[in-house]
């Protein structure tokens, strides 16, 4: 049993938050958000340099070989920041899908490229009817010669309008939610009959409309066996909630101390607010809700590699259900304790707040997996 | 970081399992399954039977039978006694009084009272709480005046749990009157058959007798049975008060009834499926074991981080009184909610064996459930509050 990180860790900890100190005031994340794809390119490029963007891929890949404890420190800090910049979309996302289950002419095509910042994944999944049902994919891939043709209509496609490539999921077999039958495609942003609509989501992300109209690809396009790809996509989207766990845990934290600070400073009545003992027990229920979720978020991370994908998914959901519920009253409370000046878009806790949200709706809400967890059994085993 | 078990660490765990399984008489083990009344007798026998094993009181010093585990092989023992499901060990004495007379105590008070408590042969409580000192604990009353050879005791404590029983127990007494608050007051080990103590009960709202008030009239105690220093018996009540947090959590106990409450809620009907396949009670039972799922690793953090904090109580134990609390509070909530209009039936004679003579009305798990949810509500109340719980978060660790 151990919770710490070892020296290397450490290191890839310090250098993170050093960069992002330097980089990401308040002001310029305005900035970066204001730019029309959402973020900055040149920023882009540091976290290349850092070997952020290859974190989790293999050296002869353009990587590092970390692991998900180096994802997870990295996103807690990404979290801090409140970053706006593709890395869950390409590196977690995308690069995850292609690390796991893409051939290696596929691999040693996309992922140095994506490891030296100069290519971005999207990854095109989510439909408008699927709500939170991952295997709910009514796009269709129909064999045409060698190759396959597309059709359908993606949603919420995280940073879709600036990816290079999109990993598309589409059916070749069954019915709408059958988990069997899903293919996995790579296919080109800009190839004919993909057209792409980019939106500001509430949190200052950005989002993508992807419609999918006879797009050709061809047979080197399809993403290991394409009936057989909903496996690999509970696998991507798990790591990709554990990420999410741990940027949450991190705007937590940053939002928790930007709370607590305002409570020492805000004087009323001749005293510091945070003297009254309401605000500080409130301030203590924030604290306990993030030291919940900081748990959760590091036992998703070590489970993220557990072969059994019941027990893998486990301790996702219940990682999931903790961020969405703590991220929810940190947020919202924060927004109290702060009063009228929390209610502004000048001040940076309100936009904590909105990526707490957006995280908490993201691959599914608190409910949704406390309703799998019950179908499946819960978290303690019988004796 | 590698938040898995050692391979020592699950052989341990494995070698406490089986033990727990061969040794705990099956009995005993029933009643904490069914929710009736431990009598004094199921605690002292399961106490021996530790102790001939060498585990009596695994956190104490090597040299007064401690066992020298690691804090995560006690967390693991603790964890498995309380699945077991055995009956907790007796607090007052084990994990409180003991410690503090290991730490404080002179070599006579050690050799004399550890190897008794360890044995259960001496049943203690706690005489800390007194009508007018509750969560403002320091402002105690109960007074010992020194005539001659001899502290002179009188007051009155109150909440002291299982006093019924007691041989001893332990007080923090003012012998100070002039000092401020905390200073002035020693920690006095009083004999229960003494001259002048007079125990009442207090019956609680579940109908149970666990707690009484006990009552000092010109109660005469020996100077040599004051513990270290007169005047800082402030000191030695913080430092078992610390000491009582971090066991608090009781994770394993909630365990326990987690799977106790599956094995029910799948039993009982709601309409034409079993309760379990409820939405609306699946929801809640998956939401507590979440909850739960974040304790247990909030206590492992604070547990592997205990070996380098040395003897300073971690503020963030706090934490794990108040999950832990409120977990076994919605646990025994879900219970109540499982037996359904079976709650409604009083039946304390049915808890207890030597009053049971027939079948209850409703099934035969029924009558404990209501009266643990009503007693339960304590949880949130002892061992410091959670309020308090909250000011000592707020202040050492927010710096409020």
């Amino acid at each position: 049993m151990d919770f710490d990180l070892n020296d290397e860790q450490r290191l890839l900890k310090e250098s993170i938050e050093r960069l992002l100190a330097d980089r990401y005031d308040f002001e310029a994340r305005n900035k970066f958000m204001a730019k029309p794809e959402g973020f900055d390119r040149d920023l882009w490029r540091q976290y290349a340099e850092l070997g952020l963007l290859g974190l989790p891929f293999a050296e002869k890949h353009g990587g590092v070989g970390g692991g998900p404890v180096e994802t997870m420190i990295v996103m807690e800090a990404f979290g801090r920041a409140l970053a706006l910049e593709p890395f869950l979309a390409t590196v977690v996302l995308g690069g995850g899908v292609l690390r796991h289950g893409g051939s290696e002419a596929q691999r040693d095509a996309v992922l140095p490229k994506v490891a030296d910042g100069s290519l971005l994944l999207g990854f095109a999944h989510q439909e408008r009817q699927a709500r939170h049902d991952l295997s709910d994919v009514a796009t269709t891939a129909r064999r045409d010669g060698t190759g396959w043709i597309l059709d359908g209509a993606k949603t919420l496609v995280l940073h879709g309008a600036s990816a290079d490539k999109l990993v598309v999921s589409a059916r070749v077999a069954g019915d709408r939610r059958d988990r069997d039958g899903i293919g996995l495609f790579l296919v080109d942003a800009n190839a004919p009959g993909v057209s792409r609509r980019g939106y500001q989501m509430i949190d200052g992300l950005r989002g993508a409309e992807v419609t999918l109209a006879q797009v050709a690809v061809g047979p080197d396009a399809a993403i290991g066996d394409p009936g057989a790809a909903f496996p690999l996509i509970e696998r991507v989207v798990d790591e990709a909630m554990a990420a999410l766990a741990a940027e949450a845990v991190g705007a937590m934290a940053a939002l928790h101390e930007l709370t607590v600070d305002y409570l020492k400073t805000r004087k009323q009545f001749g005293v510091a607010i945070g003297s009254f003992q309401a605000l500080q027990h409130r301030a203590v229920d924030m604290f306990v809700h993030l030291e919940q979720s900081r748990s959760l978020s590091m036992l998703a991370t070590m489970m993220v590699q557990e072969p059994d994908p019941i027990e893998r998914h486990r301790a996702i959901a219940a990682a999931k259900v903790q961020i969405g519920r703590s991220g929810k009253f940190i947020g919202e409370q924060a927004v109290q304790l702060h009063g009228g000046i929390g209610m502004t878009m000048e001040y940076k806790g309100g936009h904590y707040f909105k990526r707490l949200t957006a995280i908490g709706t993201t691959f599914g809400d608190a409910d949704h997996h406390l309703a799998w967890l019950a179908r499946n059994g819960g978290l303690i085993a019988a004796a | 970081m590698d938040l898995r078990f050692t391979a020592e660490e699950l052989a341990f765990r494995d070698e406490v399992r089986a033990f727990m399984r061969a040794a705990l008489p099956d009995d005993i083990r029933r009643k904490i399954v069914d929710g009736r009344h431990l009598g004094k007798e199921d605690i002292v026998t399961w106490q021996r039977i530790l102790n001939q094993k060498g585990w009596a009181v695994p956190h104490w010093p090597v040299e007064w039978g401690g066992t020298g585990w690691s804090p995560v092989q006690q967390y693991i023992f603790l964890e498995e006694m309380q699945q077991a499901p055995a009956p907790q060990p007796l607090a007052f004495g084990v994990s409180m009084v003991g410690p503090v007379i290991a730490a404080f105590g002179s070599e006579a008070q050690k050799k004399r009272y550890l190897p008794r408590i360890a044995n259960l042969d001496d049943w203690w409580c706690q005489g800390f709480s007194e009508p007018g000192a509750g969560s403002d604990l320091a402002s105690l009353k109960t007074s010992a005046k020194r005539d001659g050879d001899m502290w002179v005791v009188n007051g009155q404590k109150t909440w002291t749990t299982l006093a019924q029983y007691a041989d001893w127990i332990f007080c923090l007494v003012r012998t100070d009157p002039a000092a401020k608050k905390q200073q002035g007051i020693s920690f006095l080990l009083i004999d229960m058959k003494t001259k002048g103590i007079t125990v009442r009960p207090i019956v609680t709202i579940d109908g149970g007798r666990e707690v009484n008030e006990v009552f000092f009239d010109d109660v005469r105690v020996p100077a040599e049975n004051l513990v270290g220093e007169e005047n800082k018996g402030w000191d030695y009540a913080k430092f078992l008060l610390g000491n009582e947090r971090t066991g608090i959590a009781r994770v394993g106990m909630s365990k326990e009834r987690i799977r106790r409450l599956k094995e029910l809620a799948r039993m009982e009907q709601s309409g034409d499926r079993p309760l379990i396949e409820d939405e609306r009670f699946g929801a809640k039972l998956a939401a507590v074991e979440v909850e739960l799922k974040a304790l247990e690793m909030t206590q492992l953090r604070v547990v592997s981080n205990e070996g380098r904090r040395g003897n300073r109580p971690d503020p963030a134990s706090s934490i794990l009184k108040i999950k832990g609390s409120e977990i076994q509070q919605t646990i025994t909530e879900l219970l109540v909610e499982v037996v359904g209009p079976y709650a409604l039936p009083y039946q304390p004679e049915y808890l207890d064996d030597e009053r049971r003579n027939e079948p209850p009305v409703g099934p035969d798990w029924g009558p404990g459930l209501a009266p643990t949810y009503f007693n339960t509500r304590k949880t949130t109340i002892y061992g410091g509050s959670n309020e308090i719980q909250k000011n000592i978060i707020a202040k050492a660790i927010l710096g409020f």
